[in-house]
């Protein structure tokens, strides 16, 4: 009777024995070496690419304008402020104009003393002519009593020698009409360069446009250049967006643009390429291109971005054509070489591959190193090696199974 | 013959078998003490295996970009390009800070700027997908707790999370969150916006900067405060065929910049950065071997002193004091290997609860039995000779 229990004992003992064992080798199994490593395959599929560039820019305006005086002066007052809308032409300040006005009174003056001696010169020119008809006469009647021998030829010298000083003198009375005539005009050009001064002291709007700063007010001082207000035409505000130049190479004048206002990320806004700059930024590494907005509906109003604002903007590409394609994450780089962990016989095998263009939801075309219907390794636990042991899963992360994070909209907001 | 341990053991199996249970807690609390350090070195190691380097490039004279903070000019990659040997070189930049999650949480990771395709990108995902966008996108490591679309926050910018990735963790075990380099760049130099207000008050407030002759001056001076052209380091590949020592001295010499080699850097991480911490944890699982060592050879011997009238009328019927010693080393033996297998079991099972990454190696682990089965047979020898000593008449007296 006393065996029964023994036995017992010893089967009780040897199943616990069994299950420190067994738990020994699941723990050896699972962690360390000897575990395989948990990854995750895609099979290479052909299809095709809607390749997109990716690039943030600030919204600035296409026409801009700085007005300011073109001398030094002094701010005499500013009608208008910042946001005022303002028609072409429109005065919008002026600048003290000290002795302008002075100075033009002077010159009115110059110009009335002018008018007096022109009349002077006239009247200079109506004596001369008398005296030489006076002479031209005596001249005359003397020849003609030389000829019958009733006075001397000295006489005769006299009077025609009173009739050339009098040719002459009619000449100079000529002469200094037609140089008060031209002091006239000189004045008179002298005079409205003044006035012209006069009135490049008065600003005024060169264009349409909304004012957009204020940058001196009436009384201070500003240099030849400064502006004293600066506009901008709010109808032609773009977007100037930076790409990095690794992935510029698509980009085009004319390619659709989605623009995402940080002020409105949720209602991103349409627009088109207008310009690729052939200058690049060769610090940052970035080319510039600039956006325009598509026009509004009309009835809608006018982009209500502010000028400065930050913007993400996605250029889309031209689908491409149908090659295989492979999620991102499965590219690896081993020893500067670009390749994939292909799965043969359940072991993984580094293939090299040529890859093509990406988009933005992370697939990228292979070109040469793989067929069609590959398994590949797309995520792994761990770096993988030669014909390591691995075991396939659905997904490695829970709630991760699809993997498709690349359709949700980066953005940002202040 | 019948086994006199295997008798003995199954008059009383339950408290042996609890003995060994509790003995192997403590065997998996030293195994655990091993693996948290052990850990340690890993990050520190997981660390640069994650940089994809064979070579770092950083500021002259110090030790960064991990140990030290270190920043170069992100033009200086050119010409380190330019250097023979080098097959690839790209910049990167690293930041301790918190990052706000989705739900206002911060979380404290080590930021990394990369350059998309180069090395320094995290090697192998868990989920998701690699970094396409310039800007905003973000692959964090799954011990941040961030989930894959999650929108973080980094400085005044939001992140979208696009992937995950696992093991990508500093040198002090602070998870990574990678993004692209001119945001780490933005987001490592850029002031908070009072800062930035003030900055520019300050220097409006100089006359030098502020010329009423000069307009554009001070727009010109305000722009250059605020843009960045800093990195930390430059992460070099070494073309095939050349050594990292005779691609580093010509970029010493010539270029004015430190440069760190794969054993240079192990070096300054595990001898340097970790290495007060790693001889704390080292001085305590000392103190807990010992620990763990005295207390097996107590249990063994109280284990021995409760059987002492048994083993008494053993010898009073004549068994040789051989097979006496050899159950009680049996017993003692059995009881380690016992203590060893719950303990790496338990082990194995708490260690990725620990918010630090805990190894266990299998030559540590190999290393345990060893020391346990060699401090078990030595405590039995106490025992052992007590057990001799036992007078044969204690039996009946």
């Amino acid at each position: 009777m006393k065996q029964r229990p023994l036995v017992l004992r010893r089967i009780v003992m040897a199943a616990l024995a069994v299950a420190l064992v067994a738990a020994l080798a699941f723990v050896a199994l699972r962690t360390g070496p000897l575990a395989p490593i948990r990854v995750t395959v895609t099979s290479v599929q052909e299809g095709k690419l809607s390749p997109a560039l990716f690039g943030i820019g600030t919204v600035e305006a296409r026409r801009s304008w700085m007005v300011g005086p073109t001398v030094a002066g002094r701010v005499l007052n500013v009608r208008i402020d910042v946001g005022d809308t303002v028609k072409a032409g429109q005065l919008l300040a002026e600048m003290d104009p000290v002795d302008l006005d002075q100075r033009l009174a002077a010159l009115d003056a110059a110009l009335a003393r002018a008018s007096s001696t022109q009349a002077a010169a006239q009247a200079q020119v109506a004596d001369a002519t008398a005296r030489r008809e006076l002479a031209a006469l005596n001249a005359k009647r003397n020849q003609d009593l030389a000829a019958q021998n009733f006075i001397s030829p000295g006489a005769l010298e006299s009077r025609l020698q009173e009739k050339a000083s009098a040719d002459a003198a009619l000449q100079a009375a000529h002469a200094n009409l037609s140089g008060t005539a031209q002091d006239i005009t000189r004045q008179k050009a002298e005079r409205a360069a003044l006035q012209q001064q006069r009135g490049n002291v008065r600003l005024l709007a060169p264009a349409d446009g909304v004012v957009t700063s204020r940058d001196a007010e009436a009384g201070s001082t500003v240099v030849a250049g400064q502006p004293v207000l600066r506009l901008i035409d709010p109808a032609s505000l773009w977007v100037r967006l930076r790409v990095d130049q690794g992935r510029s190479a698509r980009l085009a004048p004319g390619l659709k643009a989605r623009i995402v206002l940080r002020s409105q990320p949720q209602a991103p806004l349409q627009g088109h390429v207008a310009r690729v700059e052939l200058l690049a930024d060769a610090v940052t590494e970035e080319r510039i291109a600039q956006i325009a907005f598509a026009p509004a509906p009309t009835g809608a109003p006018a982009v209500a971005a502010s000028v400065g604002e930050l913007a993400e903007v996605e250029l889309q590409l031209p689908e491409t054509a149908s090659a295989l394609l492979l999620p991102n994450a499965s590219i690896q780089r081993l020893q500067g070489q670009t390749g994939v962990w292909r799965l043969s016989d359940g072991k993984p095998a580094f293939s090299p591959v040529r890859l093509g263009t990406s988009s933005l939801d992370g697939r990228v075309q292979v070109l040469e190193g793989l067929k069609a219907g590959d398994s590949v390794v797309v995520y792994s636990q761990k770096a993988l090696t030669e014909g390591a042991r691995v075991q396939v899963v659905d997904a490695l992360v829970k709630g991760a199974a699809d993997g498709k994070a690349g359709s949700s909209k980066t953005g940002s907001t202040p | 013959m019948i086994s006199l341990a295997g008798r003995d053991i199954a008059h009383s199996w339950g408290k042996f078998v609890l003995t060994g249970m509790g003995l192997g807690l403590l065997i998996g609390v030293t195994l655990t003490m091993a693996g948290v350090y052990r850990g340690m070195v890993d990050d520190a190691h997981a660390l640069l295996n994650n940089s994809g380097a064979d070579l770092w490039v950083v500021q002259k004279d110090t030790q960064g970009p991990y140990a030290e903070s270190s920043s170069i000019k992100d033009d200086v990659v050119r010409s380190v390009r330019g250097m023979p040997g080098v097959a690839q070189a790209a910049n990167v930049t690293y930041f301790t800070m918190q990052v706000q999650g989705a739900d206002g949480d911060d979380t404290r990771a080590m930021v990394v700027g990369i350059e998309s395709g180069q090395s320094g990108e995290p090697g192998y995902l868990v989920a998701g997908r690699q970094i396409t966008r310039g800007h905003y996108e973000a692959v964090a490591d799954v011990k941040t707790g961030f989930a894959l679309g999650e929108r973080i926050r980094i400085r005044r910018h939001d992140y979208t999370v696009v992937g995950l990735t696992q093991r990508m963790v500093s040198s002090g075990g602070d998870p990574m969150v990678f993004i692209a380099l001119k945001d780490a760049q933005e987001a490592q130099f850029l002031k908070d916006n009072d800062a930035i207000q003030n900055d520019r008050t300050r220097t409006a407030a100089n006359p030098a900067f502020n010329r009423p002759g000069v307009p554009g001056l001070l727009d010109a001076v305000q722009s250059l405060q605020t843009s960045s052209h800093s990195v930390n380091a430059v992460l070099v590949q070494l073309a095939p065929g050349f050594g990292a020592e005779q691609v580093a001295e010509p970029i010493r010499r010539w270029k004015h910049l430190q440069v760190f080699t794969r054993a240079g850097m192990e070096e300054i991480l595990v001898a340097k950065l970790i290495a007060t911490s790693a001889k704390q944890i080292g001085m305590f699982l000392v103190i807990l071997a010992i620990v763990s060592a005295a207390i097996v050879a107590f249990i063994i011997y109280t284990m021995t002193l409760g059987k002492i009238r048994e083993i008494a009328v053993l010898k009073l019927i004549g068994t040789h004091n051989i097979t006496i010693a050899s159950m009680i080393l049996q017993q003692a033996l059995g009881l380690g290997l016992i203590g060893f297998i719950v303990g790496k079991v338990a082990a194995t099972i708490w260690a990725p609860v620990f918010p630090k990454f805990v190894l266990l190696l299998t030559q540590d682990a190999f290393t345990g039995l060893l020391v346990t089965l060699v401090i078990c047979a030595l405590a039995s020898t106490l025992a052992i000779r007590t057990a001799l000593k036992v007078d044969p008449a204690a039996a009946i007296g």
